[in-house]
């Protein structure tokens, strides 16, 4: 069966899977969901896993019945790229130092883009690397390591 | 009469420090170099800048933040106006018309109109905040834990029929929101939440990561999925800024309206700037006698929303500054700052630190003055800006979000957590998702969970309470009110009409 709203359809999914899911997780791990007068930890997200669930299978049941537009494709590239850098400049700033990271950022991301211009994103990197060391390592006094640990 | 004249002197006293005006005049830099940039909201912007504030003053970190968020919508409208790319979603009306004048070699009377009716918009909606907040906080201070929790009910009501979109999905996205925000630490028994055994979990989610993820990371993917057109810069012809007689003659009666409006539009929950400049276009085309010349570079048509847009981006700390309730999504990330700052917004604020509150308020004066003053003359760099090439843009808007995510805790935990949330926000653009709520549920579902408890426990568990106090009754009838009227066909028809004014 082809969908004739996917949007929706997936959307309605999403909701549905993350309200169970909340639901779930309160059920399992046992919140305690005390009584309406007092109510323990469980007692309202599991009551919102719930209503969303439900709204979930609404908006699903919905989609059925009308029609949309088809999800555009998922831009893999730069959802990898950019958010790869993303991740990688968290894991490495602490212990390569944020000269570093940043380099490792911009390259990263850079090359998530259209047109990946190797020259240029090394010029840009290490003016941004110097930049950021300036305004928030020496003028915010944020508490960075510049260079990596084992420089000393 | 007095005591406003006290107020606002004290106000001034406090905004008008050496240090005080230095932030302002700051933020209201950093806030137009991010909004110039495309692509970047101020609710990006906010979010990324908002941990260079952490280590200053309260009142300091206040007044740069609130100046971030005028400069951000500045920005935008500059950008709008120039390249036909709007900074942000309140200047999406501004471009239709500015950006026709600035086409007919009239961008400098574009964007002077813009700045002075901002600046007039903004001087107004001051004043009027400055008049109907004392009022609202004493009758704020009247709400129980029963009122606040409907009240919350329809704030996030109201944001749903003001935003654009399905009003289901968008209900399920302020459901997903205030799930989110229940992760962590039960205030009531202790008990960490959702957080599967990971010790930075069970502090929470924290909202820097999730507005910076949601609206930075997806909006930059969502960008760089779109092939980087040639963008048509004016770079030589703005050169006569001031707008002649006839434009002055034209443009001071939309100002006076786009005021009005916005500062009407602005108190509502929701919709605020965004709304605001397209219901001001709206009515100005409406109201014209020639309404044939909107689209081809009217006046009236930058004049009107650009105003109605700044009158509600200051009207909108209302709700926020006396009921401690955020209206939007930038007012959401105030509130996320005052508690970091160890300041629990609500009526209180105002009592118990007037200086902060006053010296807020008189800084938004302030900040508005600066920007008509400092930007005008500076229009030349902000352009130069926009000649750098997004490829070059878009790694440097990385490097600023993730140094301000990673000092929030100094971990790489909320990088992650950050990254992860860009996923999901562009799962939300590929799904036509509106965002907004989902924040908005986010920073008020703790408050929310608490209100109800407290309320129910104190009617020994009759759910009743909530109809029985006539406060309350009334602010949740409104709210039904709403959500029957959103859904009856005629006039879901024409809120779909008013979001596709083009």
């Amino acid at each position: 069966m082809k969908l004739k709203n996917p949007k929706d359809f997936w959307s309605g999914v999403m909701f549905a899977t993350f309200g169970l899911a909340f639901a779930i997780v309160v059920k399992h791990y046992d919140y305690p969901m005390g009584t309406a007068s007092r109510m323990g930890a469980g007692y309202f997200p599991f009551v919102l896993g719930c209503v969303m669930a439900v709204l979930g299978f609404i908006i699903i049941g919905q989609s059925i019945a009308t029609k949309g537009t088809p999800i555009s494709k998922f831009a893999w590239r730069p959802l990898i790229w950019v958010l790869g850098g993303f991740v990688i400049f968290g894991l490495t700033a602490q212990w390569l130092g944020l000269v570093i990271a940043i380099i490792l950022l911009v390259m990263i991301s850079a090359y998530g883009g259209h047109e990946f211009k190797l020259k240029e994103s090394l010029i840009s990197s290490a003016i941004l690397a110097a930049g950021s060391v300036a305004v928030f390592v020496y003028g915010l006094k944020l508490p960075f390591p510049v260079w990596p640990e084992f420089f000393g | 009469m007095e005591q406003l004249i006290a107020n606002l002197s004290l106000g001034f006293s406090v905004a008008l420090t050496l240090n005080n005006l230095m932030y302002c005049l700051i933020g209201c830099l950093l806030g137009t170099l991010i909004g110039v940039l495309p692509g970047i909201g101020p609710v990006a912007t906010i979010a990324m800048l908002l941990p260079a504030t952490f280590t200053l003053p309260p009142e300091s970190s206040l007044i740069m933040l609130a100046g971030i968020y005028y400069g951000a919508q500045y920005g935008g409208s500059t950008t709008a106006i120039l390249i036909n790319i709007p900074g942000e979603s309140s200047s999406v009306v501004t471009a239709l018309d500015g950006y026709q004048m600035a086409r007919q070699g009239r961008a400098g009377p574009a964007l002077a109109t813009a700045a002075l009716g901002s600046f007039f918009a903004g001087t107004v909606a001051t004043i009027l905040l400055a008049v109907a907040s004392p009022p609202l906080a004493q009758l704020a201070f009247k709400f129980g834990s029963a009122e606040y929790f409907s009240l919350m009910t329809l704030g996030l009501i109201a944001a749903v029929v003001l935003a654009h979109g399905s009003v289901v999905k968008a209900v399920a996205m302020i459901i997903l929101g205030l799930l989110l925000g229940l992760v962590g630490t039960d205030v009531n028994s202790g008990m960490a939440r959702f957080s599967f055994g990971v010790p930075e979990l069970s502090d929470g989610i924290g909202f820097v990561a999730v507005a910076m993820g949601v609206f930075g990371l997806a909006e930059i993917m969502k960008n760089l999925e779109q092939n980087e057109e040639e963008r048509e810069v004016f770079l030589a012809k703005v050169t006569n800024l001031w707008p002649s007689k006839q434009d002055f003659k034209d443009a001071t009666p939309a100002v006076l309206r786009g005021t009005a409006l916005g500062s009407l539009l602005g108190i509502l929950p929701g919709g605020g700037a965004v709304l605001a400049s397209f219901a001001a276009y709206t009515l100005e085309k409406k109201i014209a006698k020639d309404p044939s010349k909107f689209g081809k570079g009217d006046i009236r048509g930058v004049a009107s929303p650009e105003s109605a847009n700044n009158a509600a981006a200051q009207t909108s700390f209302i709700p926020l500054l006396t009921l401690g309730i955020p209206p939007n999504p930038v007012m959401a990330l105030m509130v996320g700052a005052m508690i970091i700052q160890g300041i629990q917004p609500g009526p209180q604020v105002m009592t118990e630190r007037p200086q902060l509150f006053w010296g807020m308020i008189a800084s938004m004066w302030i900040g508005n003055l600066m920007l008509v003053v400092l930007n005008l003359p500076l229009i030349g760099i902000w352009i130069k800006l926009l000649t750098v090439p997004y490829r070059l843009l878009y790694p440097a808007i990385l490097v600023f979000c993730a140094i301000g995510v990673y000092s929030l805790s100094n971990a790489s935990f909320d990088v992650v957590i950050t990254a992860a949330f860009g996923f999901l926000g562009y799962l939300f653009v590929k799904l036509e998702c509106e965002p907004a709520p989902l924040l908005l549920g986010f920073i008020l579902g703790p408050m929310m969970e608490e209100n109800l408890r407290r309320a129910m426990l104190l009617s020994r568990g009759d759910a009743t309470t909530f109809f029985t106090r006539p406060l309350s009754a009334t602010l949740l009838a409104i709210a039904l009110l709403l959500l029957i009227v959103i859904l009856l066909p005629a006039i879901r028809k024409k809120r779909e009409q008013a979001f596709q004014e083009e």
